[in-house]
C-alpha cells in the first residue's frame, strides 16, 4: 500500500512519520518542508493525544478526496514527546472514549476503508495498554 | 498629528443572506450610509481601504460612489480584513497626510463551510485530501484543549450561544434574531464535538462602513467625537496553535495557555490607549464559535483563564453585566463576511457610546469601547474606542 504523498512515511515496517528538522534551530514540523534548510527526520511511534475532535460532516469536494459515503472520525492533535504535535486521525475508538492525554500509536490507515487500493493517510490508533 | 482619529460616520447593509445583491453593492449601500451619517459627500473623501475576502476587489466600487481618482486600497488579512483595513485607515490620518477617509468592507459567501485550498496556504494538497482543511475542525480542537486544561463545562459553550441569539434580537442588522433556549442549543446535533450547530456562525453576507476624521476635522463637522484611542493588528508567536496548521510546536511547560496573535495586539492596544481591560465599558470579540469568546475574554485580558465558567453563571457579559459582550449578537447571531466583519464590530461599538443601541443599548452611558478580530492563519486586530 502507498502513502498518499511521497516523503510522509519511512519505508520501514511498520512506518513511521517524517518530519523536517529545522537546521538551524532544531526546531520540529510536519510535513517536512521542501526546503533545504529542513532535514528529514523519523518521528517517535509513540505519543499521546493533545486535543480533538469529531468530523461530523463531510468535508468539501474539492479538496477532500475521501469516498462519497461519509462516517465521522476523530480529527487527533498527538504530541510525540520532544518533537512536535501532529495533525492526523485516530481510529480504533469510540467517540465517548476519547480523552486528553491518553497513549496512542502510530498506525496509517486508508483513506477510504472500504477500498483496499485506497492511499494510506497519517493516523493513530490507542497503544495497548489503555491510557496513559 | 495633535488630537484623535475620530470615528464620524457609520453605515452597515445588513447580514446574513441578500439574493440578488453583490458583495460590492452591500459596500456601496453601507459608504452611502456612512458619507450621509458623517454628513458629507463622497468627493471629500481623501482616501480609502476596502476589505473582502470573497466578493471582488473592493476599490471597483469608485465606479458607483465617483471617480475622483480617489486612492483606494485593498486589504486581505483572513477574517481580520475588516480590522486591518481599519488599523490601515488610522495610520493614513495619523501620519497628518490626510484629514478623512473611508474603512469599508464587505463579503458574499456560498452557503456550507469556508471552503479554503491547500495552495492558498502554502500547505501540500494532501492535506486537503484527507479531509483536515476544515476551520471547524481547528476551533473544536482549541476549545477541546482548553475545556480540559481549566475546567470549562459545555454548558458555559452554550450559554454563549444563548446570549448572542438573545442580544441579536435588537440588532437591526443581524441575520438572526429568534431566541433559542439553552437546552436546544445544547440538545442540537454535533458538528465538531463539542460544539453543536448553534455554537458555530455561519459564512454569511454584509458589508459595514466607518468614516474615519482628525479630531479638528471631526470638530469642523460638529460630530460627537468617538475617539480611536488605539487599532492595532498583529501576526502570531512561535508556538501558538493556528488553524490550518499539520503541525504545532511542542513547549517544555503545556499546563498553561500559549501565545496568540490576539494576546499581543490586545497588550499593544492597551498600552497605546493607556487604559487596562478593567476600564472597557463594552468588547465585542471575534465569537466564530462559542468556545472563542471564552478564550478570547482571556486572551485579550478581560479574566484568567477558567474564570469564564463563573462569569456566564453569574451574566457577567450580559448587556446588563460588568463586561457587556457581543451586544450585536456577534458572529453567532451575524454570521461571517470574512472583510466586513470586524468593521461590524466596531460599528456596534460607535452605536454603544452614541447611546444609539435601542433594546440592545448598555446602560449607564458607556465611554469605553473594545473591538477584536481574528483570523486566519494567526491574525487579530483590536480597537478600543472612547467617547
Amino acid at each position: 500500500m502507498r502513502a498518499i504523498a511521497e516523503g510522509l512515511f519511512t519505508d520501514e515496517t511498520p512506518p513511521r512519520l517524517i518530519g523536517g528538522k529545522d537546521r538551524e534551530t532544531g526546531r520540529i514540523v510536519f510535513p517536512c518542508p521542501a526546503s533545504e534548510g529542513y532535514d528529514a527526520v523519523p518521528l517517535s511511534r509513540d505519543g499521546t493525544l493533545w486535543s480533538y475532535t469529531v468530523q461530523r460532516f463531510r468535508p468539501k469536494t474539492p479538496p477532500y478526496a475521501g469516498p462519497e459515503a461519509f462516517s465521522p472520525w476523530v480529527v487527533a492533535y498527538v504530541e510525540l514527546p520532544g518533537e512536535v504535535i501532529v495533525e492526523a486521525r485516530l481510529d480504533d475508538v469510540a467517540f465517548e472514549d476519547v480523552k486528553v492525554g491518553m497513549a496512542v500509536r502510530f498506525a496509517p490507515s486508508p483513506l477510504d476503508l472500504s477500498d483496499p487500493e485506497s492511499p494510506l493517510i497519517p493516523a493513530f490508533s490507542p497503544a495497548a495498554g489503555g491510557a496513559a | 498629528m495633535s488630537g484623535d482619529v475620530c470615528i464620524v460616520g457609520i453605515g452597515i447593509h445588513r447580514f446574513g443572506r441578500t439574493d440578488g445583491l453583490s458583495g460590492v453593492d452591500q459596500g456601496v449601500f453601507a459608504v452611502r450610509q456612512a458619507l450621509a451619517d458623517a454628513g458629507i459627500e463622497w468627493p471629500q473623501v481623501q482616501f480609502a481601504y476596502g476589505s473582502s475576502d470573497a466578493a471582488g476587489n473592493p476599490d471597483t466600487m469608485v465606479d458607483r460612489l465617483g471617480l475622483t481618482g480617489v486612492q483606494f486600497i485593498n486589504v486581505r488579512n483572513g477574517c481580520a480584513a475588516g480590522g486591518s483595513a481599519l488599523f490601515s485607515a488610522q495610520m493614513a490620518i495619523k501620519s497628518g497626510e490626510f484629514d478623512i477617509g473611508v474603512a469599508v468592507g464587505f463579503d458574499k459567501h456560498p452557503r456550507g463551510a469556508f471552503n479554503a485550498m491547500p495552495a492558498e496556504y502554502n500547505l501540500p494538497d494532501w492535506y486537503g485530501e484527507v479531509g483536515q482543511m476544515v476551520t471547524t475542525q481547528f476551533f473544536a480542537a482549541k476549545i477541546m484543549r482548553y475545556m480540559s486544561l481549566f475546567g470549562i463545562s459545555q454548558k458555559t459553550l452554550g450559554l454563549v450561544a444563548e446570549k448572542a441569539f438573545r442580544n441579536a434580537v435588537h440588532a437591526p442588522h443581524a441575520w438572526r434574531r429568534q431566541p433559542v433556549s439553552l437546552d436546544e442549543i445544547l440538545d442540537a446535533p454535533l458538528v465538531s464535538d463539542p460544539y453543536t450547530k448553534y455554537m458555530f456562525c455561519s459564512p454569511a453576507e454584509g458589508g459595514v462602513a466607518l468614516v474615519l476624521a482628525s479630531e479638528k476635522k471631526a470638530r469642523e463637522l460638529g460630530k460627537p467625537l468617538i475617539r480611536l484611542k488605539a487599532a492595532t493588528m498583529r501576526t502570531r508567536p512561535p508556538h501558538s496553535f493556528e488553524v490550518f496548521a499539520p503541525s504545532v510546536d511542542v513547549v517544555e511547560d503545556d499546563t498553561g495557555p500559549r501565545g496568540t496573535a490576539s494576546r499581543i495586539a490586545s497588550a499593544d492596544a492597551f498600552r497605546l490607549a493607556g487604559i487596562g481591560p478593567g476600564d472597557i465599558d463594552v468588547a465585542q470579540l471575534q465569537d466564530t464559535e462559542a468556545g472563542a469568546e471564552i478564550m478570547h475574554m482571556a486572551e485579550n485580558g478581560f479574566c484568567a483563564d477558567g474564570e469564564q465558567e463563573q462569569w456566564l453563571a453569574e451574566g457577567r457579559t450580559e448587556i446588563n453585566g460588568a463586561l457587556p459582550v457581543n451586544t450585536d449578537g456577534g458572529c453567532l447571531a451575524c454570521g461571517e463576511p470574512i472583510g466586513a466583519s470586524g468593521l461590524r464590530q466596531v460599528y456596534e461599538n460607535v452605536v454603544q457610546l452614541r447611546g444609539d443601541g435601542g433594546g440592545r443599548q448598555v446602560p449607564d452611558a458607556p465611554k469605553t469601547a473594545y473591538s477584536h478580530v481574528y483570523g486566519a492563519p494567526g491574525v487579530s486586530a483590536v480597537t478600543i474606542l472612547e467617547r
